[in-house]
């Protein structure tokens, strides 16, 4: 079927979008006898839009609620992507208006944070929040406020050489809520001194900031850690999108994984990672080890020209552009030998940027040696995210599911 | 801020590295892609890992364990020359250390605006930087097309 702009399609797809906010019907997931989703305290709403830059192709936002711990000073920040790919909670600080108070350490000095995505850092304070979504909350949680002006980022953080995003307009969303296999965004590592410390955090005195050891419960936490009960995973749910893509698509976000009657695996396979959360991916004989699924990828971003067999396009490099979709096959296995076949259709990326869309499920691009299985893979399937060492009926994580 | 260097001119400053190495601490301003084996131990010294060498067809592979978990491997060619590196691991290694005097061309590449938010992918004539994986799980590497020895194909660089 070819990508073509259709408005007969796209105002068909508006009305199937709209419809529900559970999506737990016509998600396409298999999900055998019990439904996943419908409604409940723990269950959120997403939705993929073009986000607050008005530009995001399969962005997955959602709303978040943050107070001054302890009070019922709150305010809800909506755009925030939905990241199944990093963990901790990270607000643009220029969009604040409540006082959350700084994580200080021993000595009282504010903690701040140089964080590092694959593409791009940022710089703010660690500042604690009450944070409510849907019926769940958590208090006290270490969050990032992106952006600071009280301390410019140390050389030790720009000398990454990555891009910062820390507006709307770069990095496409007012904030990023990263509930992925993680309990802490550095973990151990950060807590140690000497060689082992990666350098993330920082000790901000008045003389200036300096690399310090941050405790494990100091770090920014994964949020669903810290809910009272539905805290080992998330499910996000999202519907099918037809060839040419779709303007808006609602879903939802499901806290838990089999703690209530309507986030069971059913008949969801688990594949568990490595320490990096990484399993293999399969493709054409080859297996590819440092594979993953990762909701905040805009794509299914794998392999490049010469493995693919798909052109990169010749105004971006970052995608895709066959000049037919492309209908493919993957396995995904991970070490226990748990393996399935997925699969999957890549289009002209150019061809669905021109349509007036901005969910697809057909939008790849290359990724030299591995497959990220980003947010296309999301749409018609129920995908867990399970949280290490966190108990669930398939197993300890961390694992995907799906 | 990159020149094309000819030939002669890599000669003398890959000496004068060297000579610089010797004279002082073992830690040159820049070091690894695109200068000569003793930057490697300098990046060794650097991020305080341990080096293992292994001999592969038509170039050595180093490789540095860093005590954050992240490996940071480095490939010379017959003629000593580092045309490659790359990582794996839950933290990003000192990019600003190991990708030498490429790091300019880099920065200034890794600023155009992007429409993918995945992997960053850099494709220079002089340079291909590639940075993907996710927090916590990072891998990537960096290599120099001029410098790739005689039948050693890209892929090798990994």
């Amino acid at each position: 079927m070819r990508a073509l702009v259709s408005t007969v399609l796209v105002l068909g797809l508006a009305a199937c979008g709209g419809g529900g906010g559970s999506g737990s019907s016509d998600s396409g997931g298999s999900s055998g006898g019990s439904v996943v989703g419908g409604s409940g305290p723990n269950v959120q709403p997403i939705v993929v839009n073009p986000g607050p830059a008005q530009n995001y192709a399969n962005g997955a936002f959602t709303s978040v609620t943050v107070c001054v711990p302890g009070t019922s000073e709150c305010q809800t920040i909506d755009g925030v992507l939905v990241d199944t790919g990093s963990s901790g909670l990270r607000l643009l600080s220029s969009l604040l208006t409540v006082s959350l108070p700084p994580q200080h350490d021993a000595a009282g000095a504010p903690i701040l944070e140089c964080n590092q995505f694959q593409d791009s850092y940022q710089w703010g304070a660690v500042v604690l929040a009450d944070l409510k979504m849907s019926g769940e909350q958590a208090s006290s949680v270490p969050i990032q406020a992106i952006g600071t002006s009280a301390f410019g980022a140390p050389k030790g953080c720009t000398q990454s050489g990555l891009p910062p995003q820390e507006t709307v307009d770069s990095l496409g969303a007012n904030g990023v809520l990263g509930v992925g296999l993680f309990r802490q965004d550095c973990g151990p590592a950060c807590a140690s001194s000497g060689g082992q410390n990666p350098g993330l955090y920082y000790s901000c005195p008045p003389s200036g900031c300096v690399a310090a050891a941050v405790g494990l419960n100091q770090q920014v936490l994964n949020p669903v850690w810290l809910f009272a009960a539905d805290n080992n995973g998330v499910i996000l749910q999202l519907p099918s999108v037809p060839a040419a893509g779709a303007p808006t698509v609602n879903g939802s976000m499901i806290f838990g994984i089999g703690t209530r009657s309507n986030n069971g695996l059913g008949s969801a396979h688990v594949y568990t990672v490595d320490d990096v959360g990484y399993f293999t991916t399969v493709f054409k004989g080859q297996p590819y080890s440092q594979s993953f699924v990762d909701s905040g990828s805009n794509g299914i971003f794998f392999l490049d020209s010469a493995t693919s067999g798909l052109a990169a396009c010749r105004d971006t490099a970052d995608f895709y552009c066959p000049p037919a979709p492309a209908s493919l096959t993957a396995t995904n296995r991970d070490a226990s030998g748990t393996s399935a076949t997925v699969d999957f259709t890549i289009a002209n990326a150019d061809a669905l940027f021109n349509t007036p869309n901005f969910a697809f499920s057909n939008l790849g691009g290359p990724n030299p040696g591995s497959f990220d299985w980003g947010l296309p893979f999301f749409f018609g399937r129920n995908v867990y995210t399970a949280l290490e060492q966190q108990s669930t009926p398939g197993g300890v994580g961390p694992y995907f599911a799906y | 801020m990159t020149t094309n260097r000819q030939a002669g001119g890599r000669t003398a400053l890959v000496l004068a590295l060297w000579t610089v190495a010797l004279l002082s601490a073992p830690r040159p301003a820049r070091a690894a892609l695109g200068d000569g084996l003793p930057s490697i131990q300098g990046d060794q010294v650097h991020m305080q890992g341990s080096l293992r060498t292994a001999a592969m067809p038509g170039y050595l592979r180093h490789e540095i364990q860093i005590p954050t978990g992240t490996v940071v491997r480095e490939f010379s060619s017959p003629a000593g020359s580092v045309f490659g590196v790359s990582w794996e691991g839950p933290f990003l290694p000192d990019l600003h250390r190991i990708l030498g005097a490429s790091y300019d061309s880099y920065v200034l590449a890794a600023r155009t605006k992007r429409r993918g938010r995945g992997p960053l992918l850099l494709h220079l004539p002089d340079l291909v930087f590639e940075s993907a994986g996710h927090p916590r799980g990072f891998h990537g590497r960096a290599y120099l097309p001029k410098l790739l020895p005689e039948g050693v194909p890209a892929e090798a660089v990994r």
